[in-house]
Parts: structure tokens; sequence; C-alpha cells
């Protein structure tokens, strides 16, 4: 770390101790580290803030949208961007700013509930496969492959198509096609800890398989499925709007992004802000994830930097 | 191969080598079984087990009990899931992915119909991605963490991060209604619809044989923005690619002693580690070229492409689960055929593969 600037302050030299007291000392000490170099990377920064905005945005929206964002005013309609309406109006008088930010929480609560369902599911499959290896591993292998053999969409347009549209199907249709890609990465990582030392150690001492998957591989394997979830989290948004965009995701009149593009198509070409301006927002909320996820992948893994 | 590659296994004699690779292909052939039958397995389940009751959705819910039974037992929904199964599998094998309810026509027949347009739109699509995207790439290894480097990021980025469906809109809305540069959504123009005679179903090959090139014009005209928009998507994923392939490969010893050597730089480039790396990008470039597939949907979409991609979304609309199915599982199937290739040209080349 040459660009480390040497430790004046306490906190930092605690932080920074060659000898740490204790195992939360050597871990924010670690955890320092890992942020200095973060710092570093302004464009990985940038995808920070961009996701931290999300955040605000989504847990801020009733208290700072200067409208209802499912008022009505047909008075009002198709109003382009001005002092009143910042973003103009979309076709039933709606202020298209309000919507925008009740729309960041639409899509974060895809988003979370995508990965909350099929990180464990990833996760699991992939620890389970590399650990015990055979016929497990080549079952359960064979099982990610077919479903990373459908294109992510069309996977997700079939189950929808069969669920019926809505978000909630929306997001199990996602979180289905999303698993695979994190059973990878899970067994990938297993596979180079199955033989350490410190797992034949625990075993000598009579863990069962279980309790070394659960409690000893899986935590060494979180920083790589983080690091994919957040390189996949654009796609999922992308998904998301697509499904969105077709009618099958959020229904009316929940102001999701992908859905407000899609009214706005009808009035494309004489009031253009009402299709752009949503896609704008899905635009720089993915280039946030996946700057941010590249950034992160640079972090675990210098050797393949931007790669 | 100009580069020397050091084997990673001594040679071996002829006879053996000859019986690993048939086993080894066979292998591969067994595991290409297993997974087209587990695509079959996902889409079964699709349709059958999930909620919508078929054969309530064909004679709808007002029909008498006895024509609602009667169509069970014609489709079959009276035997065992592992028989309806078996069943399936059958059909599919002889190419019968059952009936439109929304054309009233074979499936199978609809998207060979319909197979054409989206062939030939990936098709110019996957050029576009490649001879930008390759060089991209190259140039962004070379000037490893220089501006070329950072200017290829950036748009590898922004590729990732765009829904195609609003950047077809936007691009609707300055190229075709502000600049006029080019046509509208379809296919051709309605005046030139049916004048060059269907043969291929590729209008710019129909029209060139027909000599119609007023046709062939247009065609091109509304081609361009839907194909450059799958291009660019196909170009962000080649160009990264390609740069890290190039990265690998120029960390390798031959190129310092090839430089050493005195060989110049862009020999050195284009010849040694641009040979070497041409086998795993023929991959990068097949999996693109099958992804486009999953790009149409959304682009047929918005430029009302009369193509796989819109008839899936028009059958989902109609909730035509026939149509979804098929159109679904020829798209599985194409990604399983692809990789396949992929595989099999990995092996027929790179000798360490074997």
């Amino acid at each position: 770390m040459s660009g480390v600037t040497l430790p004046t302050a306490g906190w930092r030299a605690w932080l920074l101790s060659e000898r740490p007291g204790s195992a939360l000392q050597a871990r924010l000490g670690q955890g320092w580290l890992a942020w200095v170099a973060f710092r570093r990377n302004r464009l990985a920064m940038l995808g920070l803030g961009l996701v931290l905005l999300l955040l605000l945005v989504a847990a801020l929206a009733p208290w700072i949208s200067p409208y209802d964002p499912n008022l009505q005013n047909l008075r009002l309609r198709l109003q382009p961007p001005g002092a009143d309406h910042w973003l103009g109006t979309d076709e039933l008088g709606r202020d298209i700013l309000s919507r925008i930010l009740h729309g960041a929480r639409i899509t974060l609560y895809i988003v979370t509930l995508v990965v909350v369902i099929a990180a464990p599911v990833g996760l699991l499959v992939g620890t389970l496969a590399g650990y015990f290896g055979g016929w497990v591993d080549a079952t359960l292998m064979r099982l990610t492959d077919i479903f990373l053999a459908f294109p992510r969409l069309i996977l997700a347009l079939a189950f929808v198509a069969a669920l019926g549209p809505g978000i909630d199907n929306a997001v199990i249709a996602i979180a289905i096609t999303a698993w695979p890609a994190y059973a990878r990465v899970a067994r990938a990582e297993t596979l180079t800890l199955r033989g350490a030392d410190f797992i034949a150690a625990v075993r000598i001492q009579g863990a069962g398989p279980l309790r070394i998957v659960g409690r000893h591989i899986m935590p060494l394997c979180l920083p790589s499925v983080i690091v994919r979830i957040t390189l996949d989290m654009a796609g999922i948004i992308l998904t998301a709007a697509g499904l969105g965009f077709l009618g099958l995701g959020a229904q009316p009149p929940a102001p999701e992004w992908g859905a407000m593009i899609s009214t706005g198509r009808a009035y494309l070409l004489d009031q253009w802000w009402v299709a752009t301006i949503p896609g704008i927002a899905i635009c720089l909320v993915s280039l946030g994830f996946n700057l941010l996820g590249d950034g992160l992948r640079d972090l675990l893994d210098p050797k393949r930097r931007g790669g | 191969m100009t580069a020397p590659t050091l084997p990673a296994a001594p040679p071996r004699l002829f006879g053996s080598r000859l019986t690993r690779r048939a086993r080894s292909l066979g292998g591969l052939l067994i595991s290409v079984a297993l997974t087209f039958l587990g695509l079959l397995c996902i889409t079964f389940v699709i349709g059958r087990v999930i909620p919508i009751d078929p054969a309530l959705a064909i004679v709808g819910d007002r029909a008498p009990t006895h024509v609602y039974e009667r169509v069970r037992e014609e489709l079959g929904l009276n035997l065992p899931l592992w028989r309806q199964f078996a069943i399936y599998v059958g059909q599919v094998l002889q190419g019968d992915f059952g009936t439109s309810i929304l054309t009233g026509r074979p499936v199978a027949e609809d998207i060979a119909r319909v197979f054409p347009a989206t062939l030939e739109l990936a098709t110019i699509g996957i050029l576009i991605g490649v001879v930008f995207g390759v060089p991209m790439g190259v140039l962004a290894a070379v000037h490893r963490d220089r501006w070329p480097d950072q200017l290829v990021r950036v748009v590898g980025l922004v590729g990732y991060s765009v829904p195609i469906f609003w950047l077809g809109l936007v691009g609707l809305l300055i190229f075709y209604a502000r600049l006029g540069w080019v046509g509208g959504s379809g296919r051709l123009d309605f005046f030139n619809e049916g004048i060059a005679p269907s043969v291929t179903g590729v209008i710019l090959i129909d029209a060139a044989v027909a000599g119609e090139w007023g046709v062939f014009r247009n065609a091109l005209h509304h081609l361009a923005l839907p194909a450059a928009l799958l291009g660019y998507f196909s170009l962000a994923y080649i160009s990264r690619m390609t740069r890290s392939l190039m990265l690998e490969q120029l960390n390798q010893e031959y190129v310092v002693t090839a430089r050493v050597k005195g060989v110049s730089e862009a020999r050195v480039i284009w010849v040694h580690a641009f040979g070497n790396i041409l086998v795993p990008l023929i991959t990068v470039v097949a999996l693109s070229y099958a992804s486009l597939l999953e790009g149409s949907v959304l682009t047929e979409t918005v430029f009302a492409w009369p193509g796989l991609g819109r008839y899936l979304t028009n059958a989902l609309l109609a909730a035509d689960m026939a149509a979804v199915l098929g159109a679904t599982l020829v798209v599985g199937l194409i990604f399983v055929g692809v990789n396949l290739l992929s595989d099999l040209l990995y092996r027929l080349v790179d000798p360490r593969a074997r």
C-alpha cells in the first residue's frame, strides 16, 4: 500500500496495528485497508455514489416527491418539463419526477427480493456440489447448466407467462434465472477451499459435512458471491424493466420505470420526455451497480483488473 | 497457430488418442442429450404443472362438464405425469410443438416462418459487433490503462447498463423522426412489400436474387437501426472479452521473445498474440450471436419486426402457451447447439482441449 498515508490519528493507528488485540480489530483493519484501496478507484466511487443515491431516494421518496405519484390531473396532461413539473407530466397528468422517485422503491424491492431468494439457493447448491463432488456435483451442475442454457429474459418470460403478470411473479421468475450463476461461483470457490488444511483440521475435530459447509465454507464463498451479485444487479434491473415494458411486470398504476417507458411509447414523437426520462433513471442505477461491481471485483482479485 | 504453445500433455500414440477422443466426444454428446432433456423438462413443467389449466383455456369456463372432460382426455391430461412427459418428448422430437391458439397454425410452422427475420437481424448485428468490437478490444489491451482502454471500458459498461428497448425508442426518436436517416418500424415500407418473391425469408437475399435493388435499399434502411442496436450490445461483450483474452496473451513469454527477435509490434499483436486468441474468440462470438436472440425479443417489439422475438411476446400477451413454450424451447435449443458447436470447434483446433 504505497499510496496509504502513514497512520497519524489514533484510530487509524489502531486500525492498522501490526498486532491486533482482537478478531474485531483485525477485521476492521482489513476493512479499512480495502476501503482505502477502493477509494482510489474513481469510477467505483461513482458507482457507490449512484447506488447510495438509489437507497436514499427509495427511503425518502414520500418526503422529497413534490406530488403524489398517482395523482391525476387531466388538465395538465403531457406538460413539458418546466418550473411546476421539473420533468413534465405523463398522459394522465401525473408528475413524472414524483413517479421516478417512487419507482426507485419498486426497483429496490425487486432487486432485494430477487437476491434474498436467489443468493441462498445458489450458495447452497454451489457449496454442496463443490464439497461433496461425485454424483452430487454432477447432478447439481447439470441442473445449473440446464437453467443457464436459456437466455435469461426468455426463461423469465416463459415463467411469467405461466404464473401470470405481476411484480411478485416477475420477482420469482427473475430469481429462477438468477441462482445458477451464483451456484457456479460458489462451487468454484468451494473447490479451492475443499482441500485446505483448516478444513481437514475441522473434519478431524469431528465436524460433520453440513457443519463444515455451513460454518466454514459458505462464509468464505460470500465475498465472491457478493461481487457476482453486484455485477448481476444491472442484469436483474434490466430484466425487470423489460418485463415491465412488455406489461408483464409491475401493473399500473405502479410507477415502475419499464412500464412508464411502455406507456410513454405512444407519445414518443411529440412528448419525448414521457418515455425517455424513466430510461435515464434505469441507466443510472444499472450503471451504478456495474461500476460498483467492477470496483469490488478489482478489490477481490487485482489480477483480473477490468478483465 | 503461429505462436508456439506448449502441449500440456506428452504426445500420445495415434490409436490411444483416437479412442480417448471418441470417449470424450461420447461424453459430450451424452451431456448435450441430458441438457436437451432438461430443457424439455423445464418447458413441460411450465406448461403443465403450473396453475393455468390448458383444457379450461381451450374450452372456456362456461363449457359443460362433459366437453371439458373430453378435451382433458384429448390433451392426455388424465394420464400420469411421466406418461404425459414421455408423450411430450416424443412430439417435440418429431418437430410437433402443438398448435398456436393465436394463429391457428402449428407452432413449428409459425416459427419457421418468422425465424428468417430474426436471423437476418441478428446476423447483421453480430457482424457489426465483430467488426467494431474485436479491434476495440485489441486496442484496449495494447493501450492498457490509457485512454483507449478507458474509452472501451466505458462504452462496454454503458452497453451493459442501458435497457435495449429504451435505446431503441431513443434511436427511433432521433434517427427516424428527427433526422429521417433510417426507416421506421417493420422490415419494409408497405409499398415495397411482396415485390421480391420470398424464397429464403431473408429480405436482403430475396431482393438481391430478384434484382429488386429498390427493395434491397429499403430493407437496409429499415434494418440499419435495430441491427446497429443489437450490434452495440454484442460489441460491448465482444470487446470486453477480446481485451481480457489479449491481455492474457500479451503477458506470455513468447511475446517477449518475439519482440526481442525484432518482430514488428504490429506483427506481434496481430499475428502472434491475436492468432492465439482466435479459438476462444470464436466461442465468444458464437455465444453472443446466440444471446442476440434474447436482445431481439425487446428490439423486435420496439421496431415491430416480425421475427421470433415478437412472435414470442405476442403469444405471451395472448397467453398462447403452446407458442410461448415452442419459441422458448427453440431458443434454448439454439443456445445448446451453438455451445456444442463451439465446444467441438475448440476440440478440433486446440490440441490441449482434446
